[in-house]
């Protein structure tokens, strides 16, 4: 970003919570169904329905407001936002709005230098969302799936409290990572269950007043929210430093060509007309069913970094990559407690063979190919020393292929570590005599050829000479020549 | 039995429910006879949009098999016509607008289910002011409902085709809904009973929606007791209407037996101001002091706030249907404007055409007192003035067990007589909108003649006091004979 401008952004965040029925209806909130089967007779706001509050959203919202230590509203109030839109059914989108369930909460965020920021959240309320309209495939016509009308939503707002791109990323990624945790919501960016608003604007460095806004409108992955967010910024300050003014207004980012730009400022001339649901009684939150769904509440991610690194010895950075899923989390916890290995050399291999694999495939944690108490009967034999590092990544490349444990591969390809001396000094002895002029060079006090020969003696061995063993017998045999 | 048959349209439901049960007739002589004064007397004064003749015939053949076998339910084989805002399977409803000519619901009201399940026959759908919005029945897509006293005037509104249909021995039962008075008022103008119960005591479940804070359904009928039989079945609680109150619902016929004697009244002084007819002010008068006679204590009460109540109610019941109607769209279901040229053409032209000139009005009135910059002043301060109108109706009632007035300040206007003026027509419901406001139980009896035409007296009670109500209503109809009188000409 350039010198002399302050970048302020703060999210808005829609996180479809993980019902199985709508938020005001019983139908079915599940994915890639037929269009416009599940919308019953709520859904598409037929005459004389009514809405009935789904409770499990009550309790969704109330996790999530305790795991960002906020206050849970002990009196919220649905309302109704007025507007016409052909997805709407009703003519308006039942939301809380003056008096959200979810008041006041914060997070930690990790930044780039390795430093904590604490960035605020205003609030989070919970509304349904609007159908779907399809442009494409009935000529001039629109067509209608109401499917996703009527999906509880929970509309997580935050302070102004972000710098920069890499900030609002880190607090979405936090965000998600919560509501992960929670199991309130499966978080699937794809299918559109999480997705945000970015508001951003700029000043000159050390001003206080806020610069002027713009809106970016239903940002749907973090990649995106990074890099329309910077185009934002570089776009307005360009615009200030030309002596020209940004403009209040909603903005889409196209991620084809990477620019944002104004939305029609018809869709924007909306007043909403908001008012209380006189359909709906206000929502009321007794202390004890708050103290009941805090008992309920999961280890979160900060606590469980704290306790990876208190209780497993792993370095803080490693605990930092384990604890964004809950799912890898506990896979390292599995592993760790199964495995004679140290919990850091699980942790290596949650974090790098593991994820790799898991990333080449496009698998989630819960599908991995191999088990933790399999892996762990890898590493088992990697630290007694059955087989090498080496050897080590060999066998779970053919464990993940499916060819069986640790054990019966390494024993079907003869991959068992040789720590026989004679059979190592026997390697040891032919590599010397075909390598006379090395030798030489070595006994003139060419020290860094012991390299080489360490390599020719993996080499003769296939990998399976132990290679502490390989280097202590190669220096003194190399002595005595 | 022919000749007994030939006048079973004068009975009351009581009447016919120990009919039927006695064998003295069948469910299908009973329907049959009354379908044929839904098809001519009805079609006379325009008090139907529908008739559902088949469907009512194969009912009243099953109600008679029920019946044969012992599995009569509570009001199995009797009539029963519901207002055209009930949602009823597979029939038309329309809600008196051209919005819905043509829309059949694809399921049934809450109010409908529970009469069908005790074994009521629904014999037909009555016209209405469209979408409730109206006190005269003239705002109706379908035309003006006749008032059987006298056709030249209105039955009142907005149920002015269950009432109307009621008072000329059609059916002796209809259901309504009340918003502001539209069960009660057109009770008054046609000399029939008419109940709204507490906010929340019947499900509003597949009621089309005019205004959700203030509707409420009802019914219509000749006696208290009557009204007691069908309240018995159609209140309690409904888990898909959030705002329906889990109350225990008592045996209202038991509950009538209880005499007036002690029953503290309370009088409101302002209801006998000027704006009052004085012929209907004696008869109220007149009923009041039948009431002391049997021993009730007659005391003034305070409603300070009483005349905020038609400008309060003309600011929250607007700006709750400018919202509630804002489904009707073209796009998923009733009126559609043929070759709309773009989005905002389909939705322009279609609220245009299928909306009335009343319904636009009030949707107009309720988008102004909801936007931005005039919230407050309007809407606001109506929920304001509302509460403190709720905290009168408290304070009243604890020092007395009803409220006694008149229902509506005339009798029976002429059809055409306050359709210029809206605020004359809106003045119609002074007595009425409180009750409304407040969530209260209210109803309207006959009680006396202004001139030729009925009176009705207003009863409200306290929050779920209905059976306060129905007993105080059926104590003086054994006094009287008001409500056994009906218009010559459909006798």
């Amino acid at each position: 970003m350039k010198s002399g401008w302050e970048v302020v952004i703060g999210l808005e965040i829609h996180c479809q919570l993980a019902t199985r029925s709508k938020i005001f209806s019983g139908a079915s909130t599940a994915y890639g169904a037929d269009a416009n089967v599940q919308a019953c007779l709520v859904d598409l706001g037929y005459p004389g329905v009514l809405p009935v509050l789904n409770e499990e959203v009550v309790r969704m919202a109330c996790k999530f407001g305790l795991a960002v230590n906020a206050s849970i509203s002990p009196r919220s109030v649905f309302a109704r936002k007025n507007y016409f839109y052909p997805d709407l059914p009703k003519g308006y989108q039942i939301s809380q709005y003056e008096l959200p369930i979810v008041a006041g909460g914060e997070l930690v965020i990790r930044l780039d230098d390795g430093s904590d920021k604490r960035i605020g959240i205003t609030r989070a309320h919970l509304e349904e969302d609007a159908g779907k309209s399809v442009h494409e495939g009935f000529g001039q016509f629109s067509g209608i799936d109401l499917n996703r009308a009527g999906t509880p939503l929970l509309e997580i707002v935050s302070e102004p409290d972000m710098r920069s791109a890499a900030e609002a990323v880190a607090y979405m990624r936090k965000i998600h990572s919560i509501v992960r945790y929670l199991e309130i919501s499966d978080g699937n960016m794809q299918e559109g269950s999480f997705r945000c608003d970015a508001n951003v604007s700029v000043r000159p460095a050390g001003q206080q007043k806020l610069g002027t806004r713009t809106e970016l409108k239903n940002l749907n992955s973090f990649r995106f929210v990074e890099k329309a967010i910077n185009f934002e910024i570089a776009r307005q300050i360009e615009l200030l430093e030309d002596g020209g003014k940004v403009t209040q207004e909603t903005r889409l980012y196209d991620s084809l060509r990477d620019e944002t730009r104004p939305m029609r400022s018809k869709e924007e001339a909306n007043d909403y007309r908001y008012f209380p649901d006189p359909d709906l009684l206000p929502v009321e939150i007794a202390a004890d069913y708050i103290e009941h769904v805090r008992q309920t509440l999961p280890e979160l991610p900060d606590a469980k970094k704290l306790r990876f690194t208190d209780q497993y010895g792993i370095r803080p950075d490693d605990a930092e990559i384990l604890i964004v899923s809950r799912a890898l989390a506990d896979y390292f916890e599995m592993l760790a407690g199964e495995t004679a290995a140290t919990a850091q050399i699980a942790a290596n291999w949650a974090i790098g063979e593991l994820s790799a694999a898991l990333n080449r495939d496009g698998l989630d944690i819960e599908q991995s190919r191999i088990p933790p108490a399999q892996l762990a009967g890898l590493l088992d034999r990697l630290t007694d020393q059955t087989i090498s590092g080496k050897i080590a990544k060999e066998v779970f490349e053919a464990m993940w292929a499916g060819e069986g444990s640790a054990d019966s591969i390494i024993d079907a390809k003869g991959l068992r570590q040789i720590s026989d001396s004679s059979a190592i000094e026997a390697i040891v002895a032919k590599v010397i005599a075909a390598h006379p002029e090395q030798v030489a060079e070595y006994q003139s006090g060419k020290d860094k050829l012991i390299g080489f020969f360490v390599g020719q003696v993996m080499k003769e061995s296939r990998g399976k000479a132990n290679p502490e063993q390989v280097n202590e017998i190669l220096r003194q045999k190399l002595q005595e020549s | 039995m022919a000749d007994e048959t030939h006048t079973l349209h004068s009975l009351t439901l009581a009447a016919m429910a120990r009919g039927l049960s006695g064998g003295d007739f069948t469910a299908t002589e009973l329907t049959r006879h009354l379908l044929a004064r839904v098809e001519t007397i009805g079609k006379d004064l325009n008090a139907f949009i529908s008739v559902t003749a088949d469907a009512a015939l194969a009912s009243a053949a099953k109600a008679d098999k029920a019946r044969a076998s012992g599995k009569a339910g509570k009001l199995n084989g009797l009539p029963i016509v519901h207002k055209d805002l009930f949602c009823t399977r597979g029939v038309l409803t329309t809600c008196g607008s051209r919005m819905l000519e043509n829309f059949v619901s694809p399921y049934d009201a809450a109010v409908v289910e529970r009469l069908q399940d005790a074994g009521a026959i629904m014999l037909g759908k009555t016209n209405m002011d469209e979408f409730a919005m109206g006190s005269s029945n003239e705002t109706s897509y379908f035309g003006a409902v006749k008032n059987p006293w006298d056709t030249s005037l209105s039955p009142g509104g907005s149920s002015g085709g269950s009432a109307a249909a009621v008072a000329a021995r059609i059916v002796p039962a209809a259901s309504g809904t009340d918003t502001g008075g539209s069960i009660r008022q057109p009770a008054a103008l046609t000399g029939t009973v008419g109940i709204k119960p507490t906010y929340g005591r019947v499900s509003r479940y597949g009621m089309v929606a005019f205004a959700s804070s203030l509707d409420q359904a009802g019914v219509i009928t000749r006696s208290a007791e009557d009204a007691a039989m069908l309240l018995s079945v159609m209140a309690g609680f409904d888990p898909r209407d959030s705002t329906s109150v889990n109350h225990p619902v008592p045996d209202y016929v038991a509950g009538l037996a209880a005499p007036v004697k002690g029953l503290k009244i309370g009088i409101v002084r302002q209801h006998f101001d000027a704006g009052l007819d004085p012929q209907c002010a004696t008869a109220v008068r007149e009923a009041l002091a039948a009431l002391e006679a049997q021993g009730a204590v007659l005391t003034e009460v305070d409603l300070p706030n009483l005349d905020l109540s038609v400008p309060t109610y003309y600011v929250v019941a607007p700006a709750e249907c400018s919202s509630n109607l804002s489904r009707f769209d073209g796009v998923r279901f009733g009126y559609r404007a043929e070759d709309p040229k773009d989005l905002m053409d389909l939705y322009c032209r279609s609220r245009g055409e299928g909306f009335g000139a009343e319904v636009k009005r009030r949707i107009m009135t309720g988008t102004y007192v909801l936007s931005a910059g005039y919230y407050d002043a309007y809407y606001l301060q109506a929920q304001k003035v509302r509460q403190l109108i709720s905290e009168d109706f408290r304070n009243a009632f604890a020092t007395v067990d009803v409220i006694a007035g008149p229902t509506a300040p005339t009798p029976a206007f002429a059809i055409g007589a306050k359709t210029d003026d809206p605020i004359t027509m809106y003045l119609n419901d002074i007595y009425t909108i409180g009750a409304n406001l407040a969530g209260l139980p209210g109803i309207s009896i006959p009680c006396g003649f202004a001139g030729k035409l009925p009176v009705g007296l207003q009863l409200v009670g306290a929050h779920f006091a209905e059976q306060k109500l129905l007993a105080c209503a059926h104590q003086y109809q054994q006094l009287t004979d008001w409500h056994e009188q009906g218009p010559e000409a459909f006798a």
